[in-house]
């Protein structure tokens, strides 16, 4: 089985906003040339631009399972590749003491598939690395290895290689760089913050019942949050919980209580809720469209 | 493109990388395979695809576009830059005043005279002879814990290293193996001021930050801080401290300029540090604290850093001079939130610092 392919840019950026992502120009060709490519897609910008959302919806556009490896420091192959069932490998063992024969042991059956392997075993699949810059070298090192050859090999088993390899999405927040022989392998993006219009349909997406005024408020609202120099300016996520809470207090528009009552979703740092009710907050709702 | 892509790609790779942009050849021709699958007749996509396959970092961006308008003779159709990256100025800035041709050798007590020398006041002699000091104190800062594993100690049982054992006896247990954390470096980041009251030391302070990438490459990071912040660790990973000083020097924008001290450090912290670069580190400013700004962003900003960072320690080339008290306002601000206050004007001190540095 393989990818389905897309004849164009534009089919592909239509396919991905049937399935609920709206990429702009830049994310649908990064998309594209990745499913065409077979090159991973490394994606970088600022929390909550909806690095992971592409990686779902690209899963179901090419109608692929999403498998997500979320990397943490210290992560390695046995959390990150396969490990051995030891438990089993023992009891096996015990029950067939004396007669067994010890390769037995070694079976597909005591390996337990982690994220990498099970990506390659279902292919056609997606795998998400998320944030990779929260593991370390080491482990880069071991990841290069396995996407330059789409295979791995368990040294009791032989190598795993699928007909189609998955495609790869690569998440980071730059928490630190990246090595450049990691890099050079990948389709580099960084995605920014949306347009207004293009934030505005995406609350709407996700929260329908949003009125069209309390959405483009938000959106406005949002954009003017950023521009304020916080400490954590707001993401699209952080957009959406905003207006789902405005929205569960019943509120139509920005005033100023509902303002107050939500800010909580939209801003975690009590220093921006400060900056925001002192500089930002004034200004916006007496020009709200 | 024209009549050949290929050679027209390459040309356009060779601009990119005098921009800073590593577009190397694998990359080219990562651009070279991708342009088959689009439309070359059509700016955007051709835009995108090479922007996609030839950058690799958002600083890459702003110079993409730059290379990408005056190639194409038009405006990139990017939405917006990212913010803060930083434009690259036409000519190269004040380097490391190219190196004496001939290199004199100093004595013995010459050297230790020149050990306690303000290095704003040298001959081109004792240039090169500091230089060479500076480079030795391979300055580097301790390690932390890591989360990873080893085996060994006695932190606890290794349930996997345990079964292989008990796997190879047959299903036995005879001996319980155990792991033990491992020792990580911690990471360094070095910010420098260049503004113009740094002028006389910023060089080398530059080339003690280059010191210390080559101990440890991929655990240091260096900023510039004056009106804007650069980041110049990629400049300064070349081995040669000449060229690494040069690289650094065409990278920064804002040399001998003003300082905006807290809206630089405010930058770093919003750009790098909450992310990740500043958490656990060990911050080390070079700067003598002549604020422009005001001084209450700083405050606020230090103690932001402080908060983050494992330890934050200040350098101020003038606390080795007679009668220095910390008053200039951006050094009053910032007292608070610093672990170490430490002069850095001569080799000595330099050497004292890094001496902090292993023990902090």
């Amino acid at each position: 089985m393989s990818y389905p392919e897309f004849g164009d840019i534009p089919a592909l950026a239509a396919a991905l906003d049937a399935a609920g992502y709206l990429p702009d120009e830049g994310v649908a060709t990064a998309a594209y040339l990745a499913i065409r490519m077979r090159r991973p897609l490394l994606l970088e910008g600022d929390p909550g631009v909806g690095k992971t959302a592409l990686a779902q919806a690209l899963a179901d556009v090419v109608g692929a399972e999403l498998v997500r490896l979320s990397c943490y420091e210290g992560i390695d192959a046995s959390q990150a590749l396969y490990d051995w069932d030891f438990p089993r490998q023992l009891l096996h063992l015990r029950a067939a003491e004396g007669g067994g024969d010890e390769r037995s042991v070694y079976d597909r059956r005591f390996l337990i598939a982690r994220p990498i392997l099970r990506a390659l075993e279902l292919s056609p699949a997606v795998l998400l690395v998320d944030e990779i810059d929260r593991a370390d070298d080491e482990f880069e090192a071991f990841l290069l290895e396995v996407l330059a050859d789409n295979a791995v090999t368990i040294p009791e088993l032989g190598t795993i290689r699928p007909a189609e390899p998955p495609i790869v999405v690569l998440t980071s927040n730059r928490t630190r760089e990246l090595h450049d022989a990691l890099k050079r392998r990948c389709l580099y993006h960084w995605v920014n913050h949306p347009d207004l219009e293009r934030e505005v349909e995406i609350i709407r997406r996700h929260e329908p019942e949003v009125a069209d005024r309390l959405a483009r408020q938000v959106a406005a609202g949002v954009a003017a949050m950023r521009a304020a120099g916080l400490v954590k300016p707001p993401g699209i996520a952080e957009a959406i919980d905003w207006a789902t809470a405005l929205r569960l207090l019943g509120a139509t528009e920005l005033s100023p209580p509902a303002v107050r009552a939500t800010l909580g979703a939209l801003l975690k740092y009590r220093e921006d809720q400060v900056t925001a009710e002192r500089d930002v907050l004034p200004g916006l709702l007496a020009r709200l469209p | 493109m024209n009549a050949d892509p290929v050679a027209g790609l390459t040309a356009f790779a060779r601009s990119l990388r005098e921009r800073g942009v590593a577009a190397d050849a694998s990359r080219v021709v990562a651009a070279a395979g991708a342009l088959d699958h689009v439309d070359v007749l059509d700016r955007h996509q051709v835009y995108w695809t090479t922007r996609l396959t030839l950058c690799s970092e958002p600083d890459d961006l702003a110079r993409f576009d730059a290379a990408f308008a005056e190639w194409f003779g038009d405006r990139p159709p990017s939405p917006a830059a990212t913010e803060s990256t930083v434009q690259i100025p036409g000519g190269a800035g004040t380097s490391g005043d190219g190196v004496a041709g001939r290199v004199e050798r100093i004595g013995a007590t010459a050297l230790e005279t020149l050990r306690t020398r303000d290095v704003a006041a040298l001959t081109e002699a004792e240039r090169a002879e500091v230089r060479r000091l500076i480079a030795l104190l391979a300055p580097s800062v301790g390690t932390r814990r890591s989360m990873r594993r080893r085996p060994g100690g006695r932190a606890g049982v290794d349930p996997v290293r345990t079964m292989r054992t008990m796997l190879r006896a047959g299903g036995e247990p005879i001996v319980l193996a155990r792991w033990r954390r491992r020792e990580k470096p911690r990471r360094l980041v070095l910010l420098v001021d260049v503004s113009g009251s740094m002028a006389p030391y910023a060089d080398w302070l530059l080339l003690f930050a280059h010191a210390a990438i080559r101990v440890r490459p991929f655990a240091t990071e260096v900023f510039t801080v004056g009106t804007r912040l650069t980041r110049v660790t990629r400049a300064l990973r070349l081995r040669d401290p000449d060229a690494a000083l040069q690289a650094a020097a065409q990278t920064v924008p804002d040399w001998s300029g003003g300082t905006r001290l807290g809206e630089s450090l405010q930058a770093f912290l919003d750009r790098w540090g909450q992310r990740g670069a500043a958490r656990g580190a060990v911050v080390v400013i070079f700067s003598d604290g002549w604020e422009r700004g005001g001084a209450d962003l700083l405050g606020q900003q230090a103690a932001r850093l402080r908060r983050l960072a494992h330890a934050v320690v200040w350098v101020n080339p003038h606390k080795g001079k007679e009668g220095f008290t910390p008053e200039t306002a951006g050094m009053l601000a910032a007292l608070p939130y610093v672990d170490a206050l430490l002069a850095g004007h001569t080799v000595a001190t330099l050497a004292d610092l890094a001496a902090v540095m292993r023990t902090i």
